[in-house]
């Protein structure tokens, strides 16, 4: 070691003129309740099943979407549309019970990938804490976008149709 | 004797609240310092946080182990904290106030060894922390307390002898005294008025000092008296809610006391530029006083930001590092400064 190295001192002082330089630079920590950090426009979060334009569930359990996940989170039961709900299902299949495990989800979008329907999609929501494990069984009731409150994925549409191409 | 009792009980309260509120800027100078924003829920700035914190360790379980020596265990805190606070006596705060017709001096004890008065005092903390780490009955207490106290005395070595060269110059031990010669013109130039910091004189015993200073305030990066990888916690691995709150305080007002302590003795105390021409001028005297206190404490403020400084900056020594630094380098450069000090009063 040098001399200069020996004293320790101007290796210190070099130390904090950084850490003075740190000091007036702006923080970096966003404050989480009154700020919220952006997404990123194809962020994975939690999911939502699509009406049509006509408010008709698109979802015809084919059950691909299930077959796709790797998680095997999804679980399905389908039912047969009876006369005089063709404005609540698109087709004549329908998915009577529609369950999602959030705890087994892995948010890696191949459900959304298998779907033919255009049916599943991952929004930007952000699937909220419990303190119970049964609670994280989301069904239909918290998947199904309701038709005053639609969900906008036109960002993800777009992705997946020009993937397609 | 009116005026002692209340400024007693001021620096009472300065010294508790100050070091209350250094927990506050300790917190806050290391976000800043990490690019983050610190305290900021309780109150504005969180500046309530002291309180919080202050509250939530009061309402913490307190834990004495059964095999305890249990009165030393309570007491060893406390032993702590008078010594931290009894330093603040002979400190000169500021010049005087001129109250009913009497001049003060703003300083609790002007006695003539005030230098030899702190030494000593700071010299006592070490049985704080001794017989806190010992009364545990706890192992790594034990070696905690051995290793806190065998470093805290290896550095008062180096401390006095770098003190000792201060006190050859100005040739008294009473800090009033030495503030009062600091507020003469640096190197004779008039332009330099109120500015003959002894910092200037001797940088070498500034700079010793203030690594001694480190080294027994037990702070970054000289902190070996607590570890979490070696010896659990420290002396203090057993204390819990405020007796370990009390530790933690006392530490706080020590940075507080030795910072005032380094203000005085290398930076001019209370004394501020152009003091003694202002005196001339004819400005009144409680209005130098005020001005001297706020300037004194402003030196304070400084040199707490600059430990904390140097802490969120260097990582921890390792200690056979620390004692050799101490032993092999300090003291030796100590002595080299005390005999060149020596030379130049005597030919001078």
């Amino acid at each position: 070691m040098s001399l200069k190295e020996k004293a320790y001192l101007p290796a210190i002082l070099g130390g904090m003129k950084i850490t003075l330089k740190h000091f007036f630079k702006k923080p970096v920590t966003i404050a989480y309740p009154e700020k919220k950090r952006e997404f990123s426009p194809v962020y994975r979060g939690q999911h939502v099943l699509k009406r049509d334009d006509q408010g008709r569930e698109r979802c015809t359990a084919c059950g691909l979407c299930a077959v796709a996940c790797p998680a095997e989170a999804i679980t399905m039961i389908a039912a047969e549309r009876k006369r005089g709900e063709e404005n609540l299902y698109r087709e004549e299949k329908y998915a009577e019970k529609y369950e999602i495990n959030m705890l087994r989800c892995i948010f890696c979008g191949l459900c959304e990938d298998a779907c033919p329907k255009e049916a599943i999609f991952l929004t930007d929501r952000i699937v909220m804490p419990e303190p119970k494990r049964n609670n994280f069984v989301y069904g239909k009731d918290l998947l199904v976008e309701t038709l005053e409150n639609r969900i906008d994925v036109s960002q993800r549409q777009i992705k997946s149709y020009t993937v397609e191409k | 004797m009116w005026f002692t009792v209340s400024l007693v009980v001021i620096l009472f309260i300065i010294c508790l609240g100050g070091a209350a509120y250094e927990t506050w800027m300790e917190r806050k100078v290391a976000a800043l310092m990490q690019d983050r924003f610190g305290p900021s829920r309780a109150g504005k700035f969180g500046l309530l946080q002291p309180l919080c914190d202050g509250g939530k360790l009061f309402f913490k379980e307190d834990f004495v182990p059964r095999n305890a020596e249990k009165w030393l265990f309570i007491i060893s805190p406390g032993i702590l904290m008078l010594i931290a606070l009894s330093t603040g006596a002979v400190i000169p705060w500021g010049k005087s106030l001129f109250i009913a017709g009497v001049s003060y001096p703003v300083q609790v004890a002007s006695i003539d060894v005030g230098v030899l008065y702190i030494m000593g005092i700071v010299s006592i903390g070490v049985y704080g922390i001794m017989l806190g780490g010992w009364s545990s009955n706890n192992k790594y207490s034990l070696l905690g307390a051995i290793r806190a106290s065998s470093q805290m005395i290896s550095y008062e070595l180096a401390m006095g002898l770098s003190l000792l060269s201060i006190i050859m110059m100005s040739g008294t031990l009473d800090l009033r005294v030495m503030v009062e010669e600091q507020a003469t013109n640096l190197y004779g130039i008039s332009f330099l008025n109120g500015m003959a910091w002894n910092v200037f004189y001797q940088p070498l015993a500034f700079i010793l000092f203030v690594t001694c200073s480190f080294a027994e305030l037990n702070r970054a990066p000289f902190d070996l008296a607590e570890c979490e990888s070696e010896l659990v916690g420290g002396y203090h691995t057993e204390y819990s809610s405020m007796k370990f709150g009390t530790f933690l305080f006392a530490e706080y007002i020590n940075m507080f006391i030795n910072s005032a302590l380094i203000s005085t003795l290398f930076f001019g105390g209370y004394s501020f530029p152009y003091m003694n021409k202002l005196v001339e001028n004819g400005l009144g005297e409680n209005w130098i006083g005020i001005i001297s206190i706020l300037a004194f404490l402003l030196k304070i403020v400084f040199c707490v930001f600059c430990f904390m400084w140097v802490r969120w900056t260097l990582p921890r020594f390792r200690y056979d590092q620390l004692m050799r630094l101490g032993w092999r380098i300090m003291i030796p450069l100590a002595i080299l400064n005390l005999l060149i000090t020596a030379t130049v009063v005597v030919f001078t």
